[in-house]
């Protein structure tokens, strides 16, 4: 019913619009339409001025309702996002200040040079000496930002430290996982065909396969598979070796001002230094539901709103807590290996042996 | 005295300067209305397609922004109004709200703001402004008409098929586009929304080769090319952007319906999918390869609905502030520039893909490079308004609009085209705020300037101004409501394409704000069917037009017959001076 009231009430205030505005027209013609014309004219030169004044007050108001909002209150989570931040500070000086002037230039112009009885319009064609002001000025300002763009873009973009932390993270609808290298602290080998969604979820290759003419690979045994929550180290550099089992996703990770796509078939990489532990960050941003989320940031089916994952930022001895309570995947897929693999784990030849059991199963 | 007649007092008196009856061939309805070959004709074709368009996407953006700002509330109506794919107990579904976004984001981009604006100026104005009789083609551009006309018909049924249309974003990347199984509207809503797409490239083409043609080769004696006007090298270019990038965004396409339909790999690789539980065969492909073909013609895209826009303002401007527009030959070049340079920028859109560092830092410099052409044209408006005597016609109010939201969304191109800082903003809704303002509205605004100015010209008649001013001013208020705090929700890294906030944390503080938005999003377009209203209504109950050159403008077009028949000029034109 409402929905009814509401629709009758739009079309009613349009009708109305609509017959003023016709009858200002015949308004006009009886009045004389130059006078009119000038009326109007008058009326909308004040309304730009009134716009723009309205208007950068109302900048200024919305700036002090949502900045508080926005991660600019408080420090970047990384060293990346540090320099990040300074260089969106620069930016914003500088296009802040040319967004007000122009702004206020084109509104003051509509306003002050509105027709006029007896105004003369000034024949200006061209100058050459302007044209070049404002190619030149516009052009060494962009070198600037260029400059500190492509700075910081090459460290960020650039290569890992030594000691850094990788961590493999891969992307399926709609859900993060995440895998560490285990005691061996290599990568084991993987491959898309032979994922089983309940004990294999990333195709890691534990077993012999000779559809695909594939070898066991040992190094896989002691890969560490997490979903949804991965774990680093407060100090110390995390390289993502981004994946997708499907679609193209994006690890968004706003509070460390970064993003990478995860695009299947081919390994993306990402790194950056966390500054804060989550538990610090509750505190600096002063709310108890401080989480660092990662984001979807690629469009990836009807799920994608939902696809979150969490980073814990936590101390070492934190850190390898959490690790040493997590046992390979390996071992969830082959319960049965796990007193095997407790007694016999460092003689190759015993793994090797256990591998027609394996592919049995 | 009655309405019609305070209208029309002294109208006898100008009738002669009608020349519908110029041209004596014999027309039947269907030749003269729907099979036309008249470029006037076809240019109102291709506007009022572009509006029933512009209505249909932007209803759809009302519908998201419902979900958006309501996600809590239950609107039973809507499941009467819609049915249960899309709106399943009163909520908008998630596969309704991104198949909404992706048909709003597509229609706009396509339909409204490549042919509803080029398809409308390019036809009216082109032969008009440079005296020329006609288009070089008249065929080829009626059937640029009707490819476009099937290829929203086609748009407009994958609304309906039993999967839903296609839900993966106007962007189409692979392989969510490519497979039926990642998602629901990639089966054949895919396919009806690419064969529309592929359509659409055919009409696009036609008509720029068309347009090339005719300013090329049928400008009247006198019309040098250094004497056109800003609106004929504005579409010039711009059918030069879209003749060059159109093919490659069709070869993009028909490898996407290889891959989908006859088994190749050409972007598909490593993939298993969740929701069959089985890897596909498919091996070294790449996603990425499409998203270069894609933005290949995408980036540009940009600059083709940008352009024409820019040429109409130009126009605009300085007609209305009684000058002749600053710096012509620097608009020339800076158009120029930009039709070069935006060849060279696309893979900013791709910052995050994985590109190559050092290839993303050219992409870097050229992109920062191209924002110096669109400094230039804004100085050049300021300085052309600069001194004028202003009158404030609804044309010259959204032309004013365009300029300000234009600098608006066009300094956060600065922070957007910085690799380094796009790592951060990618994707957010300080992205949405961005190409919103700097292509959406402000080319909106340069369309309803455009059709305001020119509507004479098309109807012989005027439309209301009273109705004109309350349209533009409820507009820039609303464009700048809507998409200024979004800048906002962009720095707190919000992602754009969420259909619900409420399980992110960093994200569910912006449901109020998300709330205002909706509002005036609501308001803001049931503003523009006051703009209908006047449109429709002034076509055929509008003010006659009794002067040949109402707004005193310097071009061609006002000096031919009122409502000029097929043919436009009586006589051959002699521009030369010494005349």
């Amino acid at each position: 019913m409402t929905i009814f009231l509401t629709i009758t009430a739009i079309v009613l205030i349009f009708l109305v619009i609509f017959q003023i505005s016709k009858a200002n027209e015949y308004i006009s013609i009886i009045k004389g339409e130059e006078k009119a014309r000038k009326q109007g004219n008058r009326i909308n030169a004040y309304l730009m001025l009134g716009f723009m004044i309205v208007g950068l007050v109302g900048v200024w108001y919305c700036n002090k309702l949502l900045y508080k909002k926005t991660l600019l209150g408080f420090p970047a989570a990384s060293d990346h996002g540090e320099k990040v931040d300074q260089m969106l500070w620069v930016t914003l000086w500088i296009t802040g200040i040319v967004f007000i002037i122009t702004q206020i230039l084109l509104f003051w112009f509509s306003f002050k040079y509105r027709e006029q009885e007896g105004k003369k319009v000034f024949y200006f064609p061209h100058s050459n000496k302007l044209e070049i002001i404002w190619t030149s000025v516009p052009a060494i300002v962009l070198a600037i930002l260029i400059i500190i763009g492509l700075k910081n873009w090459y460290i960020i973009t650039g290569d890992a430290p030594k000691n850094a932390l990788e961590v493999e993270v891969t992307g399926k609808q709609f859900n993060w996982i995440f895998r560490y290298k285990g005691k061996d602290d290599v990568f084991g080998k993987k491959y898309f065909k032979v994922i089983d969604e309940a004990s294999n979820p990333l195709g890691l290759v534990w077993k012999d396969n000779e559809t695909y003419g594939l070898k066991d690979d040992e190094k896989a045994h002691d890969d560490i598979v997490v979903q949804q929550t991965m774990y680093v180290v407060k100090g110390q550099p995390v390289k993502m070796i981004i994946g997708s089992r499907d679609v193209i996703h994006d690890v968004g990770l706003p509070h460390f001002r970064l993003k990478m796509d995860a695009v299947p078939g081919i390994p993306t990489t990402m790194w950056f230094t966390p500054k804060y532990t989550t538990k610090e960050m509750k505190e600096i941003t002063k709310n108890p539901d401080f989480v660092y989320e990662i984001s979807c940031d690629q469009m990836c089916g009807n799920g994608h709103y939902s696809m979150k994952g969490i980073i814990e930022v936590v101390t070492q001895q934190e850190f390898d807590a959490w690790m040493a309570e997590k046992s390979p995947a390996y071992l969830a897929a082959f319960p049965e290996k796990k007193n095997d693999s407790q007694t016999t784990a460092s003689d190759p030849a015993s793994i090797s042996q256990d591998k027609p059991i394996a592919q049995k199963q | 005295m009655s309405n019609e007649a305070i209208l029309h007092a002294n109208i006898g008196a100008t009738l002669d300067v009608h020349g519908e009856h110029q041209e004596h061939h014999h027309e039947t309805f269907i030749t003269k209305y729907i099979f036309s070959q008249d470029h006037k004709t076809i240019s109102k074709q291709f506007l009022i397609t572009g509006m029933v368009w512009a209505v249909i996407g932007g209803l759809m953006s009302v519908l998201f922004r419902l979900q958006l700002g309501f996600p809590d509330e239950s609107f039973p109506w809507l499941e009467d109004l819609l049915g249960k794919w899309w709106a399943a107990g009163g909520h908008i579904t998630a596969q309704g709200y991104y198949a909404l976004v992706t048909i709003h984001g597509t229609v706009l981009i396509f339909f409204v703001l490549t042919a509803g604006l080029s398809g409308t100026f390019a036809n009216l104005l082109i032969p008009l402004q440079i005296g020329a009789r006609d288009m070089a083609s008249p065929l080829l551009n009626m059937l640029s008409y009707w490819f476009f006309f099937i290829a929203g018909i086609i748009m407009l049924s994958s609304i309906f098929v039993e999967t839903g249309p296609f839900s993966g974003g106007w962007t189409a990347y692979p392989p969510l586009s490519a497979l039926g199984d990642a998602s629901p509207g990639s089966k054949s809503g895919m396919d009806l929304w690419i064969i529309s797409m592929a359509l659409f490239v055919v009409s696009s083409l036609l008509s720029g080769l068309n347009y090339i043609a005719t300013v090329l080769n049928l400008r009247t004696k006198g019309m040098s090319m250094t004497r056109l006007p800003l609106t004929v090298w504005s579409l010039f270019f711009t059918a030069i952007v879209g003749v060059l990038s159109f093919p490659v965004l069709l070869s993009g396409f028909i490898l996407l319906i290889f891959d989908r339909n006859f088994g190749t790999s050409f972007y598909l690789s490593d993939i298993f999918l969740s929701a069959t539980g089985a890897a596909l065969p498919n091996e070294g492909g790449s996603a990425i390869l499409f998203q270069h073909l894609f933005w290949f013609l995408g980036h540009p895209e940009v600059y083709i609905i940008v352009l024409p826009a820019m040429g109409i303002v130009s126009e605009i401007l300085s007609i209305n502030s009684r000058k002749p527009i600053f710096g012509y030959i620097a608009m020339v070049g800076s158009m120029f520039a930009i039709t070069t340079l935006t060849f060279l920028v696309w893979a900013h859109h791709m910052f995050v893909t994985g590109l190559n560092p050092f290839l993303g830092s050219l992409f870097t410099l050229f992109t920062l490079l191209i924002a110096l052409p669109s400094a230039i044209k804004v100085f050049n408006w300021l300085t052309t308004i600069w001194r004028g005597s202003i009158r404030f016609t609804p044309s010259m109010l959204f032309a004013i609009g365009f300029v300000s939201v234009f600098i608006s969304g066009g300094l956060t191109g600065l922070w957007l085209g910085n690799s380094a800082l796009d790592i951060h903003l990618h994707d957010t809704y300080f992205n949405i705020a961005h190409f919103h303002l700097v292509m959406g509205v402000a080319s909106i605004f340069a369309m309803f300037a455009g059709v305001y100015h020119w509507f004479p010209k098309m109807y012989g008649r005027r439309m209301n101004n009273t109705l004109g001013y309350i349209h533009f001013w409820i507009s820039i208020i609303g464009a700048y409501l809507i998409f200024w705090p979004m800048h906002y929700e962009g720095l707190a890294g919000m992602p754009r394409r969420y259909y619900d906030y409420s399980i992110w944390e960093s994200f569910k503080q912006f449901s109020e704000l998300n709330k205002f938005i909706s509002i005036v999003v609501f308001i803001t377009f049931s503003t523009q069917i006051l703009f209908i209203i006047n449109f429709f209504y002034s076509i055929w109950y509008g003010r006659k037009e009794t002067s040949l050159n109402p707004h005193g403008a310097t071009t061609l077009e006002w000096t031919t017959p009122i409502k000029p028949g097929h043919g436009n000029y009586r006589k051959y034109l002699n521009t030369s001076l010494g005349l």
